[in-house]
């Protein structure tokens, strides 16, 4: 589903990924944890399409297109999905609406009709539900006065709407708590298949313990120094970010 | 060589005026006003209140003072927003009872305002707020008004139904009006007002029109005043609201310039007594080469009162904008609430925005605050609605409605509230 090849990226001049590589295929999980400043946010940003990073080399293959050639929103609208580290709040644009809007959207790329208003209401009834969020908060303005985990919250609600192909969970599970953690991760779980993939990019283990990966890779400076299977999760957990320096003589 | 142009317009435009003036209803002030407007003249750019303005520009054409032309009742269907509305129109600034719909409810009473000279109330409070000697336009205003409406709301009268008064010209030749209301909403009286600007001209000729509504709410009176500015290019407007407000009363003004290529509003608003709420809104959209300047005044005299102060504006094209509000706190004015903002988003490189809020504050105890912005839409927003899917084209359009709404929602006359978020988004498409 996705390619990644020998990517850089860099930001105002200075390079942040160095040479990525990596695999993701439908019904997999993937986890990419590493150090802070180790590029894992700069991962994202890119295959979302982040205006502010120049890619200097390699490329992204998404289900065949070159997927750094298209815009963001085509990049949504061929099925990747951010879940963003830190949503934005946006003022006057109502939660439905703009789902609305964006669902339709991406149904016009594909040649299909407008959603029709009553299967709309109920599309969001029925996720609501998934990450039990709140129905008034569905109907508020996106994100505006949301807690930390609403938003976090709001991001699982807005891919279950989507139905992504491939997800990209950025610290998802940043300055969320234990019970909001789970929902979010029950969330994601339910809306797992053989057909989708997922990549959750994460500093410590504990999502993985809710949302378990078939791989984890190990991000630092730039680089994948190393993968393995949920495991070495568990290692790094115990060990720190110190033993994957060593190992790699750093 | 600048003062003399300077005369030149003065002394054009009055001769213009004095020469077609058959009106002499408010005779008296019509005197005292003529003086006043020859001593101040026409604002030159070196006019600190006017800097921003060439007014010398806008005046220099031959204008008419009346039009050959009227309107019929389909030129003025559109104009009527509301179903269910007491509609006062106002053709070429004087009052045409033909195509206005008033079916006077218990409390209500609408005269035309060159005939109004004999009601007491009228002669107790007309010309009274608006000070002849502060400023040209209200000078001008007052000398040579051609007609208008007195609408007066009785003591403990709630009118429920909105009261509409829509000011549309149209003319084959350029033409100059003077417009002049009087509003005065008695003790414990409720009521709610639009007025509306339109124009209807070819492209060759203008239409500017001076218009002033003064407005008395008296004790525990509520009074939401909505304007609708909305004139074809080549319209010029100066429109002044003079509000004066009584004990324990609330006035909230809500004023949207949709479109016009020069719309200057003064908004002044006297809270001169306790326990007053004062609320102004406004929004304006520029673009091509409009102008559209709003200088409001907000002057606290007496403690304990709260005024609410929130413009914004989208900028683009080579437009300008400009927002000069004022809030005075007198010495006697404790206790004072005031707050202003000014929100700008400008679109273009070549749009520009004047802002300026001051706080003149001679009293001690008192919290009042000031803030402007201005700059370009987020381009964090814009990104995270793309990742959804979204257009970058869908997503500033909705970040700009948004951005716009906040001021919409103030307006409490659904219909109207409904009708200006449509006027947005075609704006926006």
């Amino acid at each position: 589903m996705l390619t990644i090849k020998n990517l850089h990226a860099s930001i105002d001049g200075k390079e942040i990924l160095r040479g990525i590589n990596l695999e993701v295929k439908a019904g997999e999980v993937h986890a990419i944890m590493g150090p802070n400043g180790s590029g894992k946010s700069t991962l994202s940003s890119v295959l979302a399409g982040r205006e502010d990073y120049d890619v200097t080399e390699g490329e992204v293959i998404f289900n065949g297109k070159n997927l750094l050639e298209l815009s963001p929103e085509d990049r949504a609208r061929e099925g990747v999905f951010l879940a963003f580290q830190y949503p934005v709040e946006i003022p006057g644009v109502s939660n439905v609406n703009f789902l609305k809007t964006a669902i339709n959207e991406i149904r016009a790329y594909k040649g299909l009709d407008p959603m029709e208003a009553k299967d709309f209401l109920a599309l969001v009834k029925e996720k609501q539900k998934l990450v039990e969020l709140d129905g008034k908060l569905a109907n508020r303005s996106v994100n505006e006065g949301f807690s930390g985990g609403e938003k976090k919250r709001n991001e699982i609600f807005q891919m279950a709407m989507l139905e992504p192909k491939l997800a990209i969970l950025d610290e998802t599970d940043s300055g969320l708590d234990i019970d909001a953690l789970r929902i979010v991760a029950g969330g994601v779980n339910k809306l797992k298949s053989k057909d989708n993939a997922t990549i959750v990019i994460t500093h410590y283990q504990r999502l993985l313990d809710y949302i378990v990966p078939d791989f984890v890779h190990v991000l630092y400076k730039g680089q994948i120094v190393k993968s393995g299977t949920k495991e070495l999760a568990l290692e790094l957990e115990e060990k720190g970010y110190d033993f994957i320096k060593e190992e790699i003589g750093a | 060589m600048n003062t003399i142009e300077k005369l030149t317009t003065t002394d054009k435009i009055f001769k213009l005026l004095d020469s077609n003036s058959s009106n002499h209803w408010g005779e008296e002030a019509r005197v005292v006003a003529k003086e006043a407007f020859l001593k101040q003249g026409i604002p030159s750019r070196k006019h600190e209140e006017y800097r921003y303005l060439n007014l010398e520009l806008l005046l220099k054409d031959d204008f008419l003072v009346t039009s050959s032309k009227t309107l019929t009742c389909d030129e003025i269907a559109h104009t009527q927003v509301l179903k269910n509305a007491i509609v006062i129109v106002i053709e070429n600034g004087k009052y045409v009872e033909g195509h206005s719909k008033i079916t006077l409810p218990k409390g209500l009473k609408i005269i035309d305002i060159s005939k109004a000279s004999s009601d007491v109330i009228f002669q107790k409070q007309f010309a009274k707020f608006a000070d002849v000697n502060t400023d040209a336009f209200i000078a001008m205003n007052t000398a040579f008004a051609t007609g208008g409406v007195f609408v007066h709301v009785e003591k403990n009268a709630i009118i429920e139904q909105p009261i509409h008064i829509i000011h549309i010209s149209a003319a084959s030749e350029s033409l100059l009006v003077n417009v002049r209301n009087l509003i005065v909403v008695e003790e414990n009286a409720q009521a709610k007002f639009i007025e509306s600007f339109e124009t209807i001209l070819p492209n060759t000729v203008k239409i500017i029109t001076n218009a002033l509504t003064e407005i008395l709410v008296q004790s525990n009176a509520i009074v939401e005043h909505n304007k609708i500015q909305n004139e074809s290019k080549l319209s010029g407007l100066i429109n002044t609201t003079q509000v004066y407000q009584k004990k324990k009363s609330v006035f909230t003004t809500n004023n949207f310039t949709l479109s016009g290529s020069f719309v200057r509003n003064n908004l002044n608003i006297v809270l001169d007594d306790e326990y007053i709420e004062s609320h102004l809104n406004g929004l304006y959209l520029t673009r091509n080469n409009q102008t559209v300047d709003n200088h409001t005044l907000v002057d606290h005299r007496k403690p304990n009162c709260n005024s609410n102060e929130l413009y914004k504006g989208i900028i683009d094209d080579k437009s300008s904008a400009t927002f000069n509000g004022k809030v005075y706190v007198r010495k006697d004015a404790q206790k004072t609430n005031a707050f202003q903002s000014n929100k700008n988003i400008l679109l273009s490189d070549d749009g520009t925005i004047n802002t300026k809020p001051q706080l003149e504050i001679y009293a001690d105890d008192v919290k009042c605050s000031h803030g402007t912005s201005t700059g370009k839409l987020d381009e964090d927003k814009i990104f995270y609605l793309r990742a959804r899917g979204l257009s970058e084209a869908s997503a500033k359009k909705l970040l700009m409605h948004a951005f716009a709404s906040e001021v919409v929602e103030f307006i409490t006359i659904e219909e109207l509230k409904n009708y200006i978020e449509t006027k947005i988004s075609e704006r926006f498409e």
